[in-house]
């Protein structure tokens, strides 16, 4: 073993020297490479962590604006926002709480099923937010609670903004309605711009305008810790807090006019139908029906499955906006459109009588069409034919025209497209042709266009389609003489701020100028006769517009849902009441009014009703009877606008003229302006 | 030696010659002292602070530093011999009573670390951070330096052995600390460099390997064995609030009592082991800086005393304490910062928490009478 004794001690305290000396060192690099940090934290990313710092402490509340209201022409309002109240739980506050949430229910504030559901959701939140746990307290609800207030601690009422729609289904195709943000809303919108908003436009005027009603949300900066519980005191950390204030969403208002809405949706009567009524001077909605219609408020207040359930499986389909969706045959509705066609082409001759035996014949085929109801008409000219709707005489009309000619016509008077109304969500219709056909059809056989298919189309049946919107559009078209505006509901919106009114120009498209004013003079004569001749040559209305005080021009159709092999040859007194409803006909009526300077322009349609002339006839009637005549029964004079009509200066000076029609047929007479039917689409104060 | 000052003539000299007076009779020295006074009062007003005005925090604290000033004093009275001798009766009792905790021992905070004994918890672990370097300068002061390998091996299961079984309890952070203050005596009892070198290279090599061979799981397996107090996402927290808090400070600070994170609770751990953050916060690089400038002085004056006695164990013992001293700020500044890994090391005289105070300023009453014996011991 080594002599473990002898030590040396210079040598000793020289290792530990070198060694004191080389840890100094080490220390020295070490506390540099500390400092070296602490200069990158404290100096070059201050500014990062200062605001990460600043993001910590500041949390921020989004604060809702106010929805913009939506009004009448007349200022009527038809959706406005509620403050409602609603229940709310601070879990921190509450001692008891499935005890009390017990008592809650006995005092009819809760239902017993939804506790377990309600303490999931309570649980599921941080212990001092405020928690919803009724929305929506009607008044009795809140007083029962308001005296039994001291039994509960922790829970209390709070105010909140909702929407409300206090006419209820009225013109809910129109007005459309909000609800619950949806998936599939978040991917179109600005998510920070809607934090904090509860409902968002889900269809109509509330969602095709949802960014102007919308508003702009505000924010309110709270100094938190680092639970996320608000200081009480924020003293000297709360200095740089800030506070912006919403912007209420602007107020909307409509074309409508409520009373005469009122009066088209009690018209129908909750029949399944649809009512659209035009102004043919700008375009302007007047009245928008859908029947039978729903409440919106169901889904402004949060639409329970149950609720949505019902009315998905109502088979009378309430949720379905027949007025721009709906899809149906024109019946002969379109026949003074199609006599347009054919006197601007020159085909037919207005004069001639044509013999109506009760069936038409293509030459050459054997096949025969029958007149509806198997009426005889006798000898007919165009006049007749529109004002008795003598099938024989469009047969041949259509036939005439061919369906290259009305495949290019149909689309000039509003067909076959949207017509652009500014709340969208309307079908294009159809109008059918041959490179259609060729298109849609799998089968080679049936990719041809049969000849028989263009004499269909002569009294609006077969592939033709279109949607009651269109079908009041066209009114409007024929009323105003040519003159094509596009549909619009909303027609100015209105400053919370200022109370100033923005007017929106009516869209005017254009002018069919290859119409003579002849053509015009006839076609309307003959919509005219329809309501105006008696027996014994009766127009088809003539019976439901009797005794009217201004001249209608009208136009009666019948929409076959199913051929009369499944019904029978059932006329209207002999059995009608035995087909089963969902195999009656659609019932169409059109018109406008008064005749010469119309006001009006309507579209009818009531399902299942039979025949036009008894099924949407008097809903046409009493709307127009509404619009037009004043409480003693008079027609009132024009222009019978509320205070929230738009001036009348804002229509284009300049007409623009629609390209003329393709020149395989002799040009259009040139225009003439036609004394007896002033021009309606000019400004009031020029008549 | 100690009275030449008594000589000098002016009056001032004459009054300092009365403060060192009183302090040699103490077996003091005055600018350690002085520096410890300074620092410990500076982490009194920035607790005061960081435990949101909290006054009885504040005075316990005050009260400990009582107490181990009073350890302090006691200590540096103590013959640097008589420590010697009874450093390994001290290293035995302090084993034994590390195994008592195993067995007996009292669970506090998912951790055994306690005994209960009577009135008093105690934490054998603390002693061991005394214990483990006083019985490795024992030891290498009986044999001639450097050491060689039967030597280190030795050493190796001095310092293992109460490492390993306050790493059970577990605690991760002392055992490591207690480990480092062995390590550095025979660092500076002469350990070859390349020895150093190699035993690095290997430990790396072993990691390397180790974490190579892992899957992810395994991996996380090993990381939450090596450290279960915190999750990862949980010191994840951690290190982004105290970032946070460091670096809003900014050169200046955010003023006394003003430092959002650490007042609205964004900073954990704010009173003991995060304090550094808020004095970051609050008094920014300049505050840390200042306090940074103490314990290099702290540092350097041990460092100069160790440097001055005269014998092996003396030698080795007061240089660790002094290291120690270092590692303490370095792994605790060095974690707040993110430079380090998360364990729970406090920082000296500043963090909140009882015996760590004592811990220090008993190592720095063993220091001083170490330094200040030296005249009195024959070599």
């Amino acid at each position: 073993m080594s002599p473990v004794r002898i030590k040396d001690h210079w040598r000793e305290q020289r290792i530990f020297e070198r060694r004191s000396l080389f840890a100094g060192a080490a220390m020295a690099l070490l506390g540099l490479a500390l400092v070296g940090r602490l200069y990158l934290l404290q100096v070059a990313r201050h500014d990062y962590y200062s605001a990460l710092s600043q993001e910590n402490r500041v949390r921020t509340d989004p604060i809702p604006a106010a929805r913009g209201l939506i009004l009448d022409r007349n200022g009527e309002v038809i959706a406005s926002n509620q403050p409602t109240f609603q229940l709310e739980l601070i879990p921190d506050e509450v001692p008891d709480l499935r005890g009390s949430l017990r008592r809650l229910v006995k005092l009819g504030l809760l239902q017993a099923d939804d506790i377990p559901e309600l303490v999931r959701t309570i649980k599921s939140r941080r212990t001092f937010d405020n928690v919803p746990i009724r929305l929506h307290l009607s008044d009795d609800e809140v007083a029962r609670f308001a005296v039994r207030r001291f039994e509960f601690p922790g829970i209390d009422i709070t105010p909140e903004e909702a929407r409300w729609y206090p006419e209820g289904s009225l013109a809910v195709d129109a007005m459309g309605y909000v609800g619950t943000i949806s998936e599939k809303d978040l991917a179109h919108i600005d998510r920070a711009a809607y934090a904090g908003t509860a409902v968002i436009g889900k269809t109509g005027v509330e969602s095709a305008f949802e960014k102007q009603l919308h508003g702009t949300n505000g924010f309110r900066q709270t100094l938190v810790d680092a639970q996320g519980r608000p200081v009480p005191k924020p003293g000297v950390f709360g200095k740089d807090l800030e506070m912006k204030a919403p912007k209420p969403g602007d107020d909307l208002i409509l074309s409508l006019d409520l009373k005469i809405q009122k009066v088209a949706e009690a018209a129908l009567s909750g029949r399944e139908g649809a009512v659209v009524a035009l102004d043919p001077n700008n375009g302007d909605v007047i009245a928008l029906v859908s029947s039978p219609a729903f409440d919106p408020n169901l889904f402004a207040r949060g639409i329970t499955e149950k609720q949505y359930a019902a009315l998905e499986g109502n088979p009378d389909r309430p949720l379905y906006d027949r007025a721009l969706r709906g899809e149906y045959s024109s019946g002969s509705t379109i026949k003074p459109g199609l006599a347009l066609g054919a006197l601007t082409d020159g085909v037919i001759d207005p004069d001639k009588p044509v013999f109506c035996p009760g069936y038409y014949h293509l030459p050459g085929s054997r096949h025969i069409w029958h007149d509806a109801n198997h009426e005889h008409h006798g000898e007919t000219n165009l006049d007749l034919a529109i004002a008795r709707s003598c099938d024989v005489y469009f047969y041949g009309v259509a036939h005439e025209m061919g369906i290259d000619r009305i495949s290019e016509w149909l689309p000039l008077l509003g067909f076959g497209r949207p017509t652009g109304i500014d709340i969208g969500g309307e079908k294009p219709g159809l109008v059918p042709s041959r490179a259609w056909k060729e298109a849609h059809f799998a089968n080679p056989a049936n990719k041809v266009w049969f000849p028989g298919e263009t004499v269909n189309l002569g009294i609006g049946q077969g592939y033709f389609l279109v949607t009651p919107l269109q079908l009041a559009h066209y009114a409007s078209i024929l009323a105003s003489r040519g003159h094509i505006w596009q549909p619009r509901l909303v027609t100015g919106s209105r400053s919370p701020d200022t109370g100033k009114i923005k007017w929106l120009p009516p869209v005017y498209e254009g002018y069919l100028s290859n119409i003579s004013a002849d053509s015009w003079k006839r076609v309307i004569h003959g919509m005219v006769g329809a309501t105006t001749y008696g027996p014994p040559l009766t127009g088809t209305a003539w019976s439901v517009m009797r005794g009217s005080v201004y001249t209608i021009a009208g136009k009666t159709g019948t929409d076959q849902v199913v051929n009369e092999s499944v019904t029978g040859n059932l006329g209207e007194e002999n059995g009608f009441s035995k087909i089963k409803k969902q195999y009656r006909d659609n019932a169409w009526f059109i018109a406008f009014a008064p005749a010469e300077a119309p006001r009006i322009a309507i579209a009818v349609i009531v399902e299942h009703a039979g025949f036009g002339s008894t099924g949407a006839a008097p809903v046409a009637r009493k709307v127009m009877d509404a619009y037009l005549l004043g409480p003693d029964g008079k027609l009132l004079p024009a222009a019978p606008r509320g205070p929230y009509s738009e001036p009348t200066d804002l229509k284009p000076k300049a007409e623009p003229s629609l390209p003329p029609l393709p020149a395989s047929k002799p040009p259009a007479t040139q225009q003439v302006v036609d004394r007896a039917h002033p021009d309606p689409a000019a400004p009031p104060s020029a008549q | 030696m100690i009275y030449e000052e008594v000589s000098s003539e002016s009056r001032t000299r004459r009054t300092l010659t009365g403060a060192a007076r009183v302090l040699s009779a103490l077996r003091m020295d005055g600018p350690l002292v002085t520096a410890l006074a300074l620092t410990a009062a500076y982490g009194l007003v920035v607790l005061y602070s960081a435990s949101a005005e909290n006054l009885p925090m504040v005075l316990r604290t005050a009260m400990r530093l009582v107490l181990g000033t009073a350890a302090m004093l006691a200590l540096a009275r103590v013959s640097p011999n008589f420590l010697r001798r009874t450093s390994p009766w001290l290293y035995a009792i302090g084993v034994l009573l590390l195994l008592a905790v195993a067995v007996f021992g009292h669970t506090r905070l998912g951790a055994q670390r306690w005994l209960n004994l009577g009135p008093i918890r105690f934490q054998p672990s603390e002693l061991m951070k005394i214990a483990v370097p006083m019985m490795c300068a024992w030891y290498l002061h009986e044999r001639s330096l450097p050491p060689r390998w039967p030597n280190l091996l030795i050493l190796g299961a001095i310092i293992m052995v109460p490492a390993a079984l306050v790493a059970k309890e577990p605690d991760l952070g002392t055992a490591a600390l207690i480990a480092a203050a062995g390590a550095l005596v025979v660092f500076l009892g002469g350990l070859r460099v390349r020895v150093i070198v190699g035993m690095v290279l290997v430990g790396i090599a072993a990691a390397w390997f180790g974490l190579r061979f892992m899957h992810g799981y395994q991996r996380q397996r090993l990381l939450t064995f090596l450290n279960p107090q915190s999750d990862p996402l949980g010191a994840g927290y951690h290190i982004i609030q105290s970032q946070i808090a460091i670096g809003s400070g900014g050169v200046f600070g955010k003023g006394w009592m003003n430092g959002s994170q650490a007042q609205l609770d964004f900073l954990p751990e704010r009173t003991t082991d995060f304090i550094f953050a808020v004095i970051g916060e609050e008094f920014g690089l300049l505050g840390l800086a200042v306090l940074l400038l103490l314990y290099a002085f702290i540092i350097g004056r041990a460092l100069y005393l160790a440097v001055q006695t005269p014998d092996t164990f003396s030698r080795l013992l007061a240089g660790s304490v002094a290291l120690t001293f270092f590692v303490y700020v370095f792994i605790n500044a060095g974690m707040v910062t993110g430079l380090l890994p998360v364990v729970g090391v406090p920082l000296p005289l500043v963090s909140y928490g009882g015996s760590s105070v004592v811990t220090v300023l008993a190592g720095f009453g063993i220091l001083m009478s170490l330094h200040a014996h030296r005249k009195l011991m024959g070599s």
